[in-house]
């Protein structure tokens, strides 16, 4: 019994001290973030490897959640008679929900488990404490770009991800299904509102950005440097990235569409 | 690693093509282009009761989409709803159209559809619809089916 | 103890320091001086915390008492743009080499170079290429990490070390794992940059052998606290017997060839 609390507390405050670590972290690479805007190049090629490496995968999703959902709005909706709405359907559950939310747990699992890995690795090989020694700082120079290019890259590869599903709804729905054209767009149009749908989708995404950046970024640099410890690093930054993403777009959707 | 150029080159079409997506998003998805409310002008219209419209809603004529509503409040003296629409500028109606709040199918949003009359005289800008026809509330309709019935009785 | 080094000749100062890990004690108030322009080794057995000591000195760890001088300066009440100052003059160069992997060999030995100074292109590129050529590796700037053997790695880490002309140099095991080319290679080099450009140079090795011949001053730790300390020739005559096993690498003396464990014959008979 005494062991069961022993454990509970340890674990209590082992937490408690990650977690403040881990925001001890945060502001120091918002701190360090204002040095990269003098050397773009270190953003570029952060883009590179976080953004451009994730496209392929961003796009080929995005366009196969819009088929399906193309598909099973079909069927769904033309029980009602109502397959003209299929536009809004597919539209309104991609820019609301699917496109920042599946854009970012991909986005964990393609580009936050490798930032951790990168990092951990950096660690273990001693790369982050020989930059100290050369009093090169290895957030200014290594982890804000990075934090930099996930935020950025996120709201645009959710925005690849809603755009090319609302393509993929429309092969299916209009190419396939004989959905009508017009109808398509004009009943999305007319159900889109840009501030409320467009807009607060996009503020998702960046959150998410923000969040799954942050979790790899710091899982990386708070790894045991061994390849034990960053291997233990890279899941929990994907389990830990998905839990925050879902649980923050309850919160987020409670607050945008929810007069709460 | 991949040579500077190419890698210029790839990051900057990844950007662009993400900008296009967000452009997309905001033109073909959204109703951004099919309303704004910098080219439009204001008409009111007065309501015995405006139901489920909501801010937004759209306002059509015959069917096609010619503005939306932006504000409903009610009249402090007749306790009548007033319903606030901007109307794109290129349409103008005639000072007799007549407003009517109807439901996009059985279960659908409310909408406010215009009659236009036949007045050669064009509705002012902040001009008030007095002709209206208020929102069938459906526990309304039932009641009153259900007060017939038993009267019948 | 023949501890009264000049101040003006001593560049690092350890006074009092006691550190601990958890529980267990890696330093319990030990006291040493490294003079300048020299070379001095700090050997002992593999887990006695010689990379913590060069981390306490480079300011990556905090003492739990006593302090650290490097140059006069209390490192661990710099402030951080001090301390990074101080680092700029101090060289360290890691077991691993810890060269960037998504770097080139050219890029490696330039990032101290391009981060601190505002030298031009073409200036950094000769100051890369003399560093380069000072190691022998001028040919292989076009090379990944990735593409370097272990000594080769030491080395271009080395030339990074060396970059911005330190003070000073300190060495984290720079013998394990090499083989006898690299070794001499490594020995040779470490001679000459003292000697030629006038560094002093903190080798932390437990390598008895390549130590000895080139260090002007040994300290000898063992848990925790200086077990013996001289010249070469002093350690060798020392009269210590622990020194003397740990020298020679005798199986057992006062360090016992078995981990502390219950009677052989109790433990292997008992069930």
């Amino acid at each position: 019994m005494i062991r069961f609390f022993q454990h509970l507390g340890h674990s209590t405050t082992s937490s408690f001290a990650k977690l403040g670590r881990s925001f001890f972290f945060l502001t120091h690479t918002l701190t360090a973030s204002v040095s990269v805007i003098p050397r773009p190049r270190l953003l570029i090629n952060q883009l590179y490897s976080v953004g451009v490496l994730s496209f392929l995968i961003i796009t080929i999703s995005g366009l196969f959640v819009g088929m399906v959902l193309g598909l099973q709005g079909f069927y769904i909706l033309s029980d009602f008679g109502a397959e003209e709405t299929l536009g809004v359907m597919v539209a309104a559950s991609l820019v609301r929900e699917l496109g920042p939310v599946v854009a970012a747990l991909l986005f964990a699992g393609r580009a936050g488990s490798a930032l951790t890995a990168e990092i951990g690795l950096m660690k273990a090989t001693e790369q982050l404490s020989g930059m100290e020694m050369m009093a090169i700082d290895p957030l200014k120079r290594i982890i804000a770009p990075r934090f930099l290019a996930g935020f950025i890259a996120m709201p645009l590869l959710a925005a690849l991800f809603s755009s090319v599903g609302v393509l993929g709804g429309h092969m299916v729905g209009v190419g396939m299904l004989g959905v009508d054209d017009g109808a398509y767009w004009s009943q999305m149009q007319a159900g889109l509102d840009f501030q409320d749908d467009i807009i607060n989708g996009i503020i998702k995404s960046i959150v998410f950005g923000f969040a799954v950046s942050w979790i790899s970024l710091f899982e990386g640099y708070d790894a045991i440097p061994t390849s034990e410890g960053v291997s233990r690093a890279t899941t929990r930054t994907v389990v830990n990235s998905a839990f925050t993403i879902l649980g923050l777009d309850f919160i987020l959707t409670a607050l945008m569409f929810g007069d709460i | 690693m991949q040579n500077t150029k190419t890698q210029d080159t790839l990051v900057g079409l990844f950007v662009a093509c993400g900008i296009a997506a967000l452009f997309f998003m905001a033109m073909q998805i959204s109703n951004l282009n099919g309303f704004s409310t910098d080219n439009a002008y204001t008409i009111n219209a007065r309501f015995e009761n405006s139901g489920g419209l909501k801010v937004k809603s759209p306002v059509s004529v015959a069917g096609v989409r010619i503005g939306r509503v932006s504000n409903i409040s009610i009249d402090r003296d007749s306790y009548e709803s007033i319903v606030e629409m901007q109307i794109d500028a290129q349409y103008s109606l005639p000072d007799d159209t007549s407003a009517s709040i109807f439901t996009a199918g059985l279960l659908g949003e409310q909408y406010i559809s215009l009659e236009p009359g036949g007045s050669e005289d064009p509705l002012p800008a902040n001009g008030l619809i007095d002709i209206t026809q208020s929102a069938i509330v459906l526990e309304e309709i039932i009641g009153q089916f259900l007060f017939d019935k038993a009267a019948e009785e | 103890m023949d501890n009264s080094v000049d101040s003006d000749t001593e560049i690092v100062s350890i006074q009092n320091l006691s550190f601990s890990r958890g529980d267990r004690k890696i330093f319990n108030d030990i006291s040493l001086s490294i003079p300048r322009g020299k070379i001095t080794a700090i050997m002992g057995p593999s887990g006695t915390g010689k990379t913590t000591l060069l981390k306490l000195i480079g300011g990556q760890l905090y003492p739990d008492q006593g302090k650290v001088l490097v140059d006069k300066q209390n490192v661990h009440q710099l402030k951080r743009a001090d301390l990074y100052t101080l680092r700029k003059r101090m060289g360290m160069l890691f077991q691993s080499g810890a060269l960037l992997t998504d770097l080139s060999v050219f890029d490696n030995v330039a990032l101290p170079l391009r981060e601190h100074t505002t030298l031009s292109e073409s200036m950094i590129r000769s100051l890369v290429l003399i560093k380069l050529q000072a190691v022998g590796l001028r040919g292989a700037r076009d090379l990944m990490p990735n593409e370097l053997s272990g000594g080769m790695a030491r080395r271009v880490a080395l030339a990074r070390a060396i970059a911005l002309d330190p003070m000073m140099i300190m060495y984290d095991e720079p013998f394990t794992g090499q083989d006898p080319i690299s070794l001499g290679t490594l020995v040779k080099l470490i001679k000459e940059m003292n000697n030629v450009l006038g560094l002093t140079s903190i080798i932390v090795s437990h390598d008895v052998e390549e130590t000895i011949g080139i260090a002007d001053y040994i300290y000898v730790l063992s848990e925790g606290k200086i077990a013996g300390q001289g010249t070469p020739e002093q350690i060798k005559n020392l009269d210590s017997e622990w020194v003397q096993q740990f020298m020679n690498g005798h199986a057992d003396g006062p360090v016992h060839f078995h981990y502390p464990a219950d009677n052989y014959h109790k433990d292997l008979f008992e069930n």
